[in-house]
């Protein structure tokens, strides 16, 4: 059965490294859905990363610490909220001043707290994120492979689902897809447009923190300068790839999870030149599918657009 | 609106300067919050930035690949494109430099316009690849340069594996050959006799140890290049018009679809410059890339900085060449963390996003001063 032990081994890695992606790319789901651009979660993960990191370390607790990074994505966020929804700054200058002030800030407070290093002291392993079904399954058998992660995994797909419930089948998701869509339209109906848009990027940057500590404190156990290193561009690609949907976006976490698990895989096995191929793939996949996905009326409306208030 | 002041941000430079002075201004407080003294920060800065031509040359030699790119931004964004992709434009010309530089033998003076249009067709070709899926398949730029710059990236990596197209024992290509090379005393340094020169003319020697690149005059003729092509000629304001309003553009009779591709062979082309440059100049190699090196974000920073003007970028690209030197010094001699300067930059941007912020300021200040009167 050594086969099926190669594909559950491929499908856990898969699962893990999905995880910060998908948190990550909800919040931009989120955010962009209420019609603000956020290129900036590639700076909110990288600050969750850290200050998850950091505050597992010295609390010792990496529930505390998960909470934390969520918090100081969503902080982070509050600054592109300000600029984006109250200032009707143009929304994607305004992330990349985030993706400087994120790394930039993070990196700051690890030399301050770590004495002067880029990185933070490593968790106990013990410390870490724990996985709820360890132990549940003969060790190394398919279905550990498969089913032995973190719990910060389980959330993930659980928020997925929830989100996606949410945005489709409740008043809030409604309104907030209405703001996304029709901003003006909405306002005349009563709704809040810069408060929900507000909301809604400020939570897209705690699930991009989350996203930043489910790397940090699960899947590894520190925070160093190039750990995120790209991840928030590919959550912000698998959202388009998923067409601005929850479920789909999930998917395409899924998909460059899996190459991920190949690159894995493979790159135990064989020397390095296929495996550089290998990571380019995922790339030119979406590049690819992008080409037929890209007909009209997938992005929200007013994505990007400040609100006019003509009243 | 009625009491409406004329607000400081209608002037693009002004808005720069002012967001300069916040984003230095919050530097040095995080700076004072941390326990460092700001003004000892100042003077470290100050001495590394100004106190010997050799560091002004450094300051100059390391702006040239984020004029560059700076530049190719700015381009991009005058024509309605975000040129996202700087980073790996500037990766494929970085690399096709090394090898042309190398295998490729020609005479001095040839050989380096050679291999700088080797880097400009390719890196061109890689720009252009997001024009044309924008044009075509109206896939967003932003979402396809990112997936390029990776494929850039991993594209290097992969190169670099094969033996014969690096050296020996280790991850990086064959030194450019000496005529290609564009910095200057490259052989008597490295092959010459750089130790008697030194003895006999010790105040030149200290100043030629950095590599003195003609890369900066290039970057400054790109730029006037580049202003000259946006402002005064046809073509230029056709892509101009493209990227004020494609759909009028559209009714004026410019093909807009054909705009965003030439816009994208030309951005990937001027990144695609600043690899090359960067290699012949200053690294003669080229390495393989375990993460971005951000010249491209850099170049963005430059170009936002510099409100897409391509003269512009020459300045702003050597400010944050500068803030990146005495980021380092700081470290070096005060310990203080060298990244108080991305947060620095981060500020800049953030304020030159959000021009409101000093509307609104502006605005309130106007209003009290009525009120008073009244």
């Amino acid at each position: 059965m050594a086969i099926l032990q190669d594909i559950a081994f491929i499908l856990g890695t898969m699962l893990m490294y999905a995880s910060p992606l998908i948190y990550t790319a909800l919040g931009g789901v989120i955010s962009e859905n209420s019609g603000v651009i956020n290129i900036g979660l590639e700076g909110m993960m990288t600050i969750g990363a850290f200050f998850a990191a950091m505050v597992g370390y010295f609390t010792g607790n990496p529930w505390l610490g998960f909470l934390a990074g969520g918090l100081a994505g969503g902080a982070l966020a509050v600054l592109h909220a300000v600029a984006c929804v109250i200032f009707d700054a143009d929304n994607v200058i305004s992330g990349i001043a985030i993706i400087f002030i994120g790394p930039g800030l993070s990196l700051f407070l690890s030399r301050l707290f770590f004495d002067g290093a880029t990185q933070t002291k490593a968790l106990d392993l013990s410390k870490k994120i724990p996985r709820p079904f360890n132990g549940v399954f003969e060790q190394n058998s398919p279905l550990d492979l498969v089913f032995n992660q973190y719990a910060v995994v389980y959330i993930a797909i659980f928020l997925v689902f929830l989100i996606s419930f949410l945005l489709y089948k409740t008043r809030i998701g409604l309104r907030l897809r209405a703001v996304g869509e029709q901003p003006n339209a909405a306002l005349t109906m009563g709704i809040r447009v810069r408060m929900v848009r507000f909301l809604a990027v400020v939570i897209s940057g705690v699930l991009a923190g989350f996203g930043g500590a489910t790397l940090s404190i699960a899947i590894v156990s520190l925070f160093w300068g190039s750990l995120i290193s790209g991840q928030g561009f590919i959550a912000l690609a698998a959202m388009i790839f998923g067409k601005w949907r929850p479920i789909p976006t999930m998917f395409a976490c899924f998909l460059f999870g899996i190459a991920q698990g190949i690159v894995v895989y493979v790159g135990a096995r064989v020397q390095g030149t296929i495996s550089d191929l290998l990571s380019m793939l995922p790339y030119v996949l979406t590049l690819i599918v992008l080409t037929s996905l890209m007909e009209k009326g997938l992005a929200p409306e007013a994505l990007g657009k400040p609100l006019r208030e003509r009243l | 609106m009625i009491n409406r002041q004329k607000s400081i941000t209608e002037n693009p430079s002004v808005l720069a300067i002012f967001s300069v002075v916040l984003g230095l201004g919050f530097g040095l407080s995080a700076l004072l919050l941390s326990g460092y003294n700001p003004l000892l920060a100042i003077k470290v800065m100050g001495y590394n930035t100004f106190g010997k031509l050799r560091f002004f040359l450094w300051i100059l030699i390391q702006a040239v690949p984020i004029i560059f790119t700076g530049i190719s931004v700015a381009f991009a964004y005058r024509t309605g494109l975000f040129n996202i992709g700087a980073e790996g434009q500037f990766i494929i010309g970085a690399l096709v430099a090394a090898l042309v530089g190398y295998y490729v033998r020609l005479p001095m003076i040839i050989h380096p316009i050679v291999v700088l249009l080797c880097s400009i067709i390719a890196a061109s070709i890689w720009g252009g690849i997001a024009g044309w899926l924008k044009a075509q398949f109206g896939v967003h730029e932003v979402i396809s340069t990112i997936m390029l710059n990776w494929i850039a990236l991993y594209l290097n990596n992969f190169i670099l594996n094969f033996p014969q197209l690096r050296r020996p024992e280790s991850e990086a290509t064959h030194k450019v050959l000496f005529s290609a090379r564009i910095d200057l005393f490259s052989r008597l340094k490295e092959e010459g006799d750089w130790y008697t020169f030194q003895t006999n003319h010790p105040q030149l020697a200290d100043v030629f140890r950095a590599p003195i690149t003609i890369g900066i005059l290039l970057a400054v003729l790109t730029a006037i290049i580049i202003w000259i092509l946006i402002e005064k000629t046809n073509f230029g304001y056709k892509l101009k018009m493209v990227g004020f309003n494609k759909d009028a553009a559209l009714y004026q009779g410019v093909s807009v679809t054909r705009s965003y591709v030439s816009a994208m062979l030309i951005s990937g082309a001027l990144a695609g410059i600043g690899g090359a440059c960067h290699v012949l100049g200053v690294t003669h190699e080229v390495a393989k890339l375990a993460a971005m090196e951000g010249n491209g974000f850099d170049g963005i920073a430059v170009a936002l900085i510099a409100n897409a003007h391509p003269i512009g970028t020459i300045f702003s690209g050597i400010l944050f060449s500068a803030l990146a030197w005495g980021g380092k010094s700081i470290q070096r001699d005060l310990g203080a963390p060298t990244e108080v300067v991305n947060i620095v930059i981060g500020i800049i941007i953030f304020f030159i996003a959000a021009p409101g912020i000093f509307k609104t300021i502006t605005q309130m200040r106007y209003q009290r001063k009525m009120r008073r009167k009244q």
